[in-house]
């Protein structure tokens, strides 16, 4: 019962971001490439605000797997790294993220090497 | 006597006939409203090719070279290749017409490049310049998306006032010499209309005010009501930018709901999630040499004008927030 309560919050959460998605696609002329860097926007400004805590705390994976959860780990990072010194400040954030950027590279390697595109299904 | 009517519109007095088409189709259209009348469809988009652009370029070569043998003459009697296609500096048109030893003669004009076509080889034909000329337009869902939005790969969500660009080609072959075959009588030149619309994905009504402008030109040109037509289609408005044309239209005092339809809206069934139809530059050539010449052939449409629509942005240009020109042409097709 606990875990179905947890994957339940987790895909509330997740199902969250999309919905919010879906409506500024639906509802204003904003394209999707700048929808993405809103969410990441809004997740640099949650954890800066230190709100972020809080929603990765209900939502878990169904908070830090979408872009948002990118831009939140990428302002903690660049944050951590501020207190140590200006240097580590600039390093930190990609640090943060590395293990996220590198599986997309590897896995859009990959997958970009066995599969190939085709024409969406309507 | 000038051939010119009032401001736009130019009479075709000798025949100038269609005499034959021939299309390909495809996957989704074949699966569309109009499957019976396309001569081939395609099983899948890639066609064995190993980039959508080779199956475009393959698609068209294909339908010249079925137009050619349905008609029975050899490449060496057509006076001149004309089309258009949607991608940078029209490849799959140019690259097809390499494959024949004809003159060639490229035309861009997004959507609308049909009409463009069909007017100005119209006009040729009758001023006795060539008496065997094809034109065929293309488009191809795989190569138009990366050329005007996104590539597939990125697989985005579309926006509900979008458009699906059609995979299809049809050509057709003006001659001055048929029988029974349909006839273009008069062509209306269309303005470039912008009202401001900046919004990339809703084609649709960027696309009609042009249309209605050039419609309305029309029938005040030649003097005629709507219901002269047996149908009034347009290339690609979609379903908004036909509710749309019929409002713009009537507040220019003409009552277009008995005539008018659009290409893009007929092409896929209702179940096909198409959000607001079909659009491209195969759309309305495929639609016209499939559907309508068919039907006019057998006698159930006599008298049809044809109005592909183009909406003239590129990537570049709505990335820099420019608005979207529209453009169409009418060409008065009868028996």
């Amino acid at each position: 019962m606990e875990i179905f309560l947890l994957y339940l919050r987790v895909f509330a959460t997740g199902g969250t971001f999309c919905l919010i998605g879906q409506i500024l696609i639906n509802k204003t002329k904003m394209n999707t490439a700048r929808i993405l860097v809103l969410f990441l926007s809004i997740g640099v400004i949650l954890e800066a605000t230190g709100l972020w805590m809080y929603v990765e705390g209900f939502g878990a994976s169904g908070a830090t797997i979408p872009i948002v959860g990118f831009g939140a780990s990428l302002a903690r990072g660049a944050i951590n790294g501020a207190k140590i010194g200006i240097l580590p400040a600039l390093t930190m954030g990609l640090e943060s993220v590395a293990g996220g950027l590198t599986a997309v590279i590897v896995f859009g390697l990959f997958f970009g090497l066995v599969s190939r595109s085709r024409t969406k299904k309507m | 006597m000038s051939k010119k009517r009032g401001k736009q519109t130019y009479v075709i007095d000798t025949d100038v006939f269609i005499k034959n088409t021939a299309t390909i189709a495809g996957p989704l259209e074949g699966k569309g409203n109009f499957a019976e009348y396309y001569d081939e469809v395609l099983e899948n988009d890639s066609w064995g090719c190993k980039s959508y652009e080779k199956t475009e370029i393959k698609m068209r070569k294909n339908v010249i070279d079925n137009l050619i043998r349905k008609e029975g003459i050899t490449e060496y009697d057509l006076d001149c290749i004309m089309g258009g296609d949607l991608l940078n500096q029209i490849v799959p048109t140019a690259f097809s017409a390499r494959e024949f030893e004809v003159p060639y003669l490229g035309m861009y004009e997004a959507c609308s490049t049909f009409g463009e076509c069909l007017a100005v080889g119209a006009m040729l034909v009758d001023g006795g310049f060539m008496t065997n000329l094809l034109c065929s337009t293309s488009s191809h869902n795989g190569t138009a998306e990366r050329q005007y939005r996104l590539p597939l790969e990125l697989g985005s969500q579309p926006s509900p006032v979008c458009q699906w660009t059609v995979t299809g080609t049809g050509a057709v072959l003006l001659t001055n010499t048929g029988d029974k075959q349909p006839k273009i009588k008069s062509v209306t030149i269309g303005k470039i209309v912008d009202l401001g619309i900046i919004d990339p994905s809703n084609m649709g009504a960027a696309m009609a005010p042009a249309a209605t402008d050039t419609i309305v030109t029309h029938l005040r040109d030649m003097d005629r009501k709507p219901e002269y037509y047996d149908m009034i289609v347009t290339g690609d408005l979609g379903k908004y930018g036909r509710d749309l044309l019929h409002f713009l239209a009537k507040e220019e005092g003409y009552e277009l709901a008995n005539v008018l339809n659009d290409c893009g809206s007929m092409i896929y069934t209702d179940k096909q999630r198409a959000t607001q139809g079909g659009s491209g530059a195969g759309c309305s050539s495929l639609v016209f040499s499939s559907y309508f010449y068919k039907e006019m052939l057998k006698g159930n449409f006599r008298k049809i004008l044809l109005v592909p629509t183009g909406a003239l942005l590129s990537k570049i240009s709505s990335l820099q927030g420019e608005s979207i020109p529209g453009v169409a042409h009418a060409i008065d097709i009868e028996l």
